[in-house]
């Protein structure tokens, strides 16, 4: 009886089996120029975005060059388990990379979006096209310019004969040494980040802005609502849900820093460490100054992961919100 | 006709409040752009007016002096240029064939994979393997270092634009014309010839925009993958230069006596912002023409 039974599941998969490798050549065939069009690029992603991801495995050995390609000097190296991750957390300044990672991620998200909404709203309710047109063109000039450009122009301001400097001397105060002081940074990076993003930014909300129905200001207006009255009770609400999908993806990013920003900004200048000092900076200089390979690719690893979960637990929030606007 | 003069009237922000928000606005916007512009008047001081009033907002007297030294490198910077705008179009070039193909492929509701090749792409957006096993591949399996593909492959794929590719696609090619045209025995390329690429301007224009943005400004592959003077891009120049200006005082002893001493008088500042304006002004002067595509690209992948 059981025996039967099997052979029959047996033959009903096996040809189940078949129908599918026939229904997929059949598709194959159909679909023969899609397929062809498509294949350079699947063949693009897979070497430059999933053959690395086996190479997260050098932060769990001690890479040495065995004189054979790469996939085999790093499964041939020693295995160390996680004395990677180990050193990671118990160097002097990881706490200080930490902090300065995420609270400058912090505060770039908050002064971030009150800049930006507030200009955004400005630009939006002001009068004269072309005035505006203009004025909008000016902002987004610094969106252009590569940090290494802009540290270039932060040179002619901040440098020891830069033109704040010549100002300080002819007002008869003391020169400021910018390179070699720390306590000045946290402001020059975060002015310079909303700096470079405000035209950017406020594009993305002019448009929401635009999105809004002008028949409830109308409405409001008619029932006596001041301006200030209508960006309060009919813009701000409207925008909010814009704002908290914006807010939760950039959380999402919180481990990531802007590595131009912290890197060619400052000068890669040893004195001011303490305020420019952030997860990608560590993971560049332990690679390519300190040439530690597998410390490097586990503060990388720690990071990929993080940041995925982050991800996953932010996007599952976005979707309690607004299951539109989630990501996935 | 009554309407309008009516919420002209009552919605509009009053005379006095538009002058105040405009001169806001106006601070704003001016701030954006005087940094660049005064870098740009530094390269035209002398080291003379420099040492004496030091650095002007305008300078007291305009000198080419600066722009004299940078000639003395002309070699350097016009490789530098070469090498820009070769990565800028062959990169912007494979960049576009890539995203709109690919974004076309998986645009097609009708294919039976555009859901798995969705996914593919899109996983990459949530998980990197970092900086080091890139490198890895890059350099110890694909052997690019020190080449000039080392400076265009690895920003090839970008599965933001290639998003923002599919769903263009899904919203301007109705499906109907392509049944239409493959019951009439057009072949898949007869279709992507025909009908998808006249349709698709804006988004290669979008696309292809961001993506001479990135590459003309891109430093991070330069820095990573390039060990050879004659592959300097310019961002990379600028590195290296700011990182080390005796590179250049060293480099102009070689040229010879008269450069020597020019260098020595090197209005150091002029000359840095001198190399930043030549290596920045044609996109500086290009810029205003392309910012209502950035718009027109926010707007087609905010549609999701």
């Amino acid at each position: 009886m059981n025996g039967i039974k099997v052979s029959t599941n047996n033959k009903k998969n096996k040809s189940r089996a078949m129908e599918w490798v026939k229904h997929f050549v059949r598709d194959v065939r159909k679909y023969i120029g899609l397929l062809i069009m498509a294949l350079p690029t699947i063949i693009l992603i897979f070497v430059l975005k999933y053959l690395p991801l086996p190479g997260m495995y050098l932060a769990f050995v001690k890479f040495r060059h065995q004189g054979r390609g790469f996939f085999y000097n790093m499964f041939h190296s020693k295995f160390i388990g996680l004395d990677n991750f180990k050193f990671l957390f118990s160097g002097g300044d990881t706490l200080l990379m930490f902090r300065n990672t995420i609270g400058y991620n912090i505060i770039f998200i908050f002064v971030g979006l009150v800049v930006t909404i507030t200009v955004a709203i400005m630009i939006h309710e002001m009068l004269g096209e072309t005035v505006k047109k203009v004025f909008q063109t000016f902002m987004f000039l610094p969106y252009f310019l590569s940090w290494v450009v802009i540290s270039y122009i932060a040179l002619s301001f901040l440098s020891d004969s830069g033109i704040i400097n010549d100002f300080l001397v002819m007002i008869g105060k003391e020169p400021i040494s910018f390179y070699f002081e720390p306590k000045y940074w946290p402001f020059i990076l975060v002015v310079a980040n909303i700096w470079k993003g405000i035209g950017y930014g406020t594009v993305v909300y002019i448009s929401a802005l635009k999105g809004i129905d002008r028949s409830l200001y109308e409405a409001a207006a008619i029932d006596g609502a001041k301006k200030w009255d209508q960006i309060k009770y009919i813009t701000l609400p409207l925008l909010k849900p814009l704002v908290i999908i914006l807010t939760i993806l950039a959380v999402g990013g919180i481990l990531n820093s802007d590595f131009g920003l912290f890197y060619h900004l400052p000068k890669n200048s040893g004195p001011l460490f303490t305020a420019t000092h952030t997860l990608d900076v560590y993971v560049y200089k332990t690679f390519l100054v300190s040439g530690n390979v597998g410390l490097s690719a586990a503060t990388g690893v720690f990071k990929s992961v993080v940041g995925f979960l982050i991800v996953l637990i932010t996007n599952t929030i976005v979707r309690k919100i607004d299951e539109e606007k989630s990501l996935f | 006709m009554r309407k309008k003069k009516y919420d002209f009237n009552v919605v509009a922000i009053s005379k006095r409040s538009n002058i105040v928000v405009s001169v806001i606005i106006g601070i704003i916007a001016i701030s954006c752009i005087t940094p660049y512009l005064i870098a740009f008047l530094i390269s035209f001081a002398s080291k003379s007016s420099i040492d004496m009033y030091g650095y002007q907002l305008i300078p007291s007297a305009f000198s080419l002096e600066s722009y004299k030294i940078l000639s003395l490198f002309g070699t350097e910077i016009r490789n530098a240029y070469l090498t820009t705008i070769f990565v800028v179009v062959v990169g912007t070039v494979l960049v576009l064939l890539i995203t709109t193909t690919y974004g076309y492929v998986i645009s097609r509701r009708d294919f039976r994979w555009s859901k798995h090749l969705t996914f593919y792409v899109f996983l990459t957006m949530l998980f990197s393997a970092g900086m080091v096993p890139n490198y890895m591949i890059i350099t110890r399996v694909l052997n690019l270092k020190n080449t000039v593909w080392a400076l265009i492959v690895p920003a090839l794929v970008n599965p933001y634009w290639i998003i923002i590719a599919k769903t263009f696609f899904q919203m301007t090619v109705p499906k109907e014309i392509i049944e239409s045209a493959k019951i009439d025995g057009a072949t898949e390329m007869t279709i992507y010839r025909k009908i998808v690429m006249p349709v698709s301007l804006p988004v290669i224009a979008t696309i292809g925009l961001f993506s001479t943005i990135g590459y003309w400004n891109s430093w991070f592959e330069a820095m990573l993958y390039i060990d050879v003077d004659y592959l300097n891009s310019l961002q990379y120049l600028l590195i290296r230069i700011q990182a080390n200006i005796d590179f250049l005082i060293k480099n102009a002893s070689l040229i010879g006596p008269e450069a020597q001493s020019m260098v020595q008088n090197l209005p150091k500042q002029s000359f840095m912002m001198a190399l930043m304006v030549v290596s920045t002004l044609p996109l500086v002067l290009a810029y205003p023409y392309f910012q209502r595509y950035i718009v027109g690209g926010l707007t087609i992948g905010s549609v999701k």
